[in-house]
């Protein structure tokens, strides 16, 4: 049994300790939004935050992750209550597929979380680790921007 | 009085039954064989019934590629979609709502044209009445074939159509789950399977105990001739067996594996059938030649590099076999997998579920495979197979390597008076039932299967795949233009976004900007000299002024710009593009400009959408990628080995569409790949002053040329 803090709710795992956090996520928790991609850390699609980073799911294994706090995207907001990095995504018609969307969600929220004014340089650095084979990248971008000013407006 | 000439879609659907229906809680059913691939195409199928039927899209539920259920509409792929459901879809909706009000008018007894519907309810003279489609559906017939008489609405009465209405199926995606990769139909077991790492490689034996034990539980293993798969409880246990399998699998025979470099004509090889094609004469052949010129361009093999993999369940039972896959095309993956099965066709259902972003023909049929393979094996249990990043970028079909030569006679002017292309390359089409093979990768692998024959190429009548924009669409002399297939490539090759079109505007459009330069002239003033066509002319101007293009920096300093045109497929939409770029070892990409005729524009955010992504697509392709063969097989099959455009490569991108609301939609999700690849070339050549004729226009690449 491995326990941690999933989306701020204590969860306890029964898998072997070398687990993935992205099986133990799409396999026993249940929560689907984290996603496969290429499971050698090169495409960012199952980023989730650990205790408040954007790390790849793919390669952790659960025994890193017992006491720690992990965020996925189930928890950064809801369709009732989205997160502003989800709103703006949305508002912009930031995505063709979708697919990527997971993981660029998670590392901007973690980017605006210490810099609620990001440059667009400063943007797609903090967007090095996520791939988007689509093309939606502009309007990612524009995105996270207007994300980050929604946020300074609330502030 | 003439007879309208249907779209092929409705000519195969003609009864209106087949595409919408009318349902409880107010609801509307609309049914399409198209799906969708990350294109936004559901979301504006819907708006154009949504406008003809005059009910807000919101009370329309779609639903899209299931096997005796949606209209058969072939594959989902050559920017069609809009062309030809779209067009299906907005004659049937047009012809029902004057079927409805029909009915209204003899119920209420009076003339239709004092009726109106407003989002479903029957207006008489402007008021509600107690009529709505769902009350009157009795009285219409659904079923007598739609004749595309009714008149769909015109420009000016539009409510719904361009007009930039929010993707249905993104919020779903967003918030978590929205995918075939997260569907959990019970009883469910996890498969993941093996594969032939060359054609013809015999597998030999596996330890089903050994590999059980080294993933530390319980493990089946399934062999079939070369085809092997392993079977487990949870995903966990399923990729540990893989892993184990993998390790264990000993590989041997088959085509003897190139220990060559990968240049395109290595990977192509020599053995091939020529056929040529005369266009006539755009332009009189007025003056004499004064030299001859030509060049030779390559592009490389590419890969799809989708972000998710490919997935399939499927479930067998009492002989029957239920397939959930994001295929293109369900209907032929039906009769594929049917084929390689040994059943009968009626004995298979196939259902699309939305993947990863599919940019053309990707693994997701050869997964449907693999796991309807396994289902038969496990019969009553949903069988999941999803293949490794390595599998998705080493066994499927790839966008075939080009070699494109082209030669032409100028005269005193700079104007060319002879014109020839050769274009060589691997087939661009070999989905399943193309050729009347199954074309799934595992079929071929199974105990007495028979190797696949040479595969042809794409109809010309679909618009030609590796010729497609192979025809210049500039006042030309005539054209002779010589295909070469490539009868056996070193690699699997098929339909990728564009097929021969990225290629060949790269090539064609790189040599127009030759020849402008020798004449010394503008590369937009010579273009437009060579071209009457006036909406080619209209993309043209409207790039340039939206780039500032004649005010543009000259002389080199290590930036350049380019420009490029084409119409996709010389029949769908017109594109012209603008790129700058800075160089210093490599290409910075930093903006591009695009403007775009697709005639009426359904849904002008989506459409924008498509454009941006084809052009940032376009630009990866074709500044850094190329799948690499070694003695051992694809020595490509992951990013770390094929890097894609990351965030901080992207250039800025600008789109307009110039289109006449009145021209019938064009297809526009694959137009802009060959004039961006030519558009990032002619930049290039204007920031060295030098031509680089090879994709991809990679730092090693521009070194070379540099250094001569
Ligand atoms: S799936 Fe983890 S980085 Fe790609
Ligand atoms: S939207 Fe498809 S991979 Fe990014």
């Amino acid at each position: 049994m491995i326990g941690f803090t999933l989306n701020t709710r204590p969860v306890t795992v029964d898998a072997a300790p070398e687990t993935s956090l992205l099986h133990a996520l799409r396999g026993p928790l249940g929560l689907l939004a984290t996603r496969f991609g290429c499971g050698a850390e090169a495409c960012g699609a199952c980023m989730v935050l650990l205790d408040g980073e954007p790390t790849n799911s793919c390669t952790l294994p659960l025994a890193r992750v017992a006491g720690r706090q992990v965020v996925t995207v189930e928890g950064l907001g809801t369709p009732e209550a989205p997160h502003p990095v989800q709103a703006a995504l949305l508002e912009l018609q930031a995505g063709q597929c979708g697919y990527c969307l997971s993981g660029i969600q998670i590392a901007a929220a973690a980017l605006l979380a210490r810099n609620p004014a990001p440059e667009r340089a400063e943007i797609a650095e903090a967007l090095a680790g996520n791939l988007c084979r689509c093309g939606a990248h502009n309007r990612i971008l524009h995105a996270i921007e207007a994300a980050g000013a929604a946020m300074r407006r609330a502030a | 009085m003439t007879v309208p000439v249907l779209p092929q879609s409705l000519r195969d659907n003609p009864r209106p039954a087949q595409w919408i229906g009318f349902v409880p809680g107010k609801r509307v059913r609309l049914a399409t064989g198209k799906v969708e691939l990350g294109q936004g195409v559901l979301t504006a199928l819907a708006q154009i019934a949504a406008e003809e039927l005059a009910v807000d899209p919101a009370r329309i539920d779609v639903v899209s590629g299931e096997t005796g259920v949606t209209p058969e509409e072939g594959f989902t792929a050559g920017s069609q979609s809009i062309e030809a459901s779209g067009g299906a879809i907005r004659l049937v909706a047009a012809e029902l709502r004057a079927r409805f009000l029909a009915a209204a008018a003899l119920r209420l007894n009076c003339a239709p044209a004092a009726l109106d519907i407003d989002d479903g309810t029957v207006l008489q003279d402007g008021a509600a009445t107690a009529l709505d489609y769902w009350s009157l559906a009795g009285a219409v017939d659904f079923e007598a074939p739609a004749t595309g008489t009714v008149p769909p609405r015109a420009p000016g009465q539009f409510r719904y159509i361009g007009r930039p209405l929010p993707r249905r199926d993104l919020p779903g995606k967003l918030f978590g789950g929205g995918f075939i990769h997260d569907l959990r139909p019970e009883p469910l077991r996890h498969a993941r399977s093996l594969h032939r790492p060359w054609p013809g490689a015999a597998l030999g034996p596996l330890d089903e105990a050994a590999i059980a034990r080294a993933a530390g539980g319980a493990v089946r293993l399934i062999r079939l001739g070369d085809f092997a798969a392993v079977l487990a409880e949870t995903e966990a246990l399923a990729d540990r067996a893989l892993e184990a399998a993998e390790a264990r699998a000993r590989w041997s025979g088959g085509t003897p594996r190139p220990a060559v470099p990968s240049e395109p004509l290595a990977l192509l090889g020599a053995e091939h059938a020529e056929r040529v094609l005369e266009v006539p004469a755009g332009r009189a052949d007025a003056a004499a030649s004064v030299g001859r010129v030509g060049a030779r361009y390559l592009r490389a093999c590419l890969a799809h590099a989708s972000i998710g993999p490919s997935v399939a369940l499927a479930r067998w039972e009492d002989g029957r076999l239920e397939v959930l896959t994001h295929s293109q095309g369900v209907g032929m993956l039906r009769l594929a997998l049917a084929q390689a099965l040994g059943i009968a066709a009626e004995a298979v259902s196939v259902q699309h579920r939305p993947g990863a972003g599919c940019y053309g023909h990707n693994g997701a049929d050869d997964v449907a495979l693999d796991a309807a393979l396994v289902a038969r094996e496990a019969p009553g249990h949903w069988v999941r197979v999803q293949w490794t990043r390595a599998q998705e970028m080493s066994v499927v079909p790839f966008g075939s390597p080009m070699v494109v030569d082209l030669a032409a006679e100028v005269d005193a002017a700079g104007r060319p008076v002879s014109w020839e292309m050769t274009v060589t390359s691997g087939t661009h089409g070999q989905r399943p039932g193309h050729n009347g093979r199954t074309n799934l990768l595992a079929a071929e692998a199974l105990p007495g299967a028979t190797p696949t024959p040479p595969a042809p190429d794409v109809p010309d009548a679909a618009g030609f795949g590796g010729l497609r924009n192979a025809i210049a669409l500039y006042d030309l002399p005539a054209q002779r233009i010589t295909h070469h297939l490539v009868a056996r490539p070193r690699m699997r090759t098929s339909s990728m976004r564009g097929l021969g079109a990225h290629g060949n505007v790269f090539a064609l459009e790189g040599f127009i900007d030759e020849l402008a330069l020798r004449a010394g002239e503008d590369p937009l003033a010579y273009r437009l000299s060579l071209l009457s066509d006036p909406r080619g002319r209209r993309v043209l101007e409207t790039v340039a002024a939206m780039s500032g293009w004649a005010g543009r920096p000259r002389g080199g300093e290590g930036v350049g710009w380019g420009i490029a045109f084409s119409r996709y497929k010389n029949r769908a939409a017109y594109v012209a593009l603008v790129a700058e770029i800075a160089v210093e070892q490599a290409i910075a990409l930093r903006r591009v400009w695009c403007a775009v005729d697709a005639g009426l524009v359904i849904n002008p955010d989506g459409a924008a959408n498509q454009v941006e992504g084809g052009v940032i697509q376009a630009a990866s392709w074709t500044v850094g990628e190329e799948v690499r063969v070694g003695p051992e097989g694809v020595e490509t099959a992951g990013w770390e080995h094929y890097p894609i455009l990351r965030f901080a490569e992207v250039p800025e991108v600008a789109v307009r569409f110039v289109g006449d609301a009145t021209d019938p939609p064009l297809g526009l999700g694959e137009v802009a790949l060959g004039p961006t690849a030519a558009a990032i070339g002619n930049a290039l050549a204007d920031a060295l002053g030098v031509r680089v004729r090879e994709m991809p226009l990679s730092r090693e690449r521009i070194a070379a040329v540099l250094l001569g």
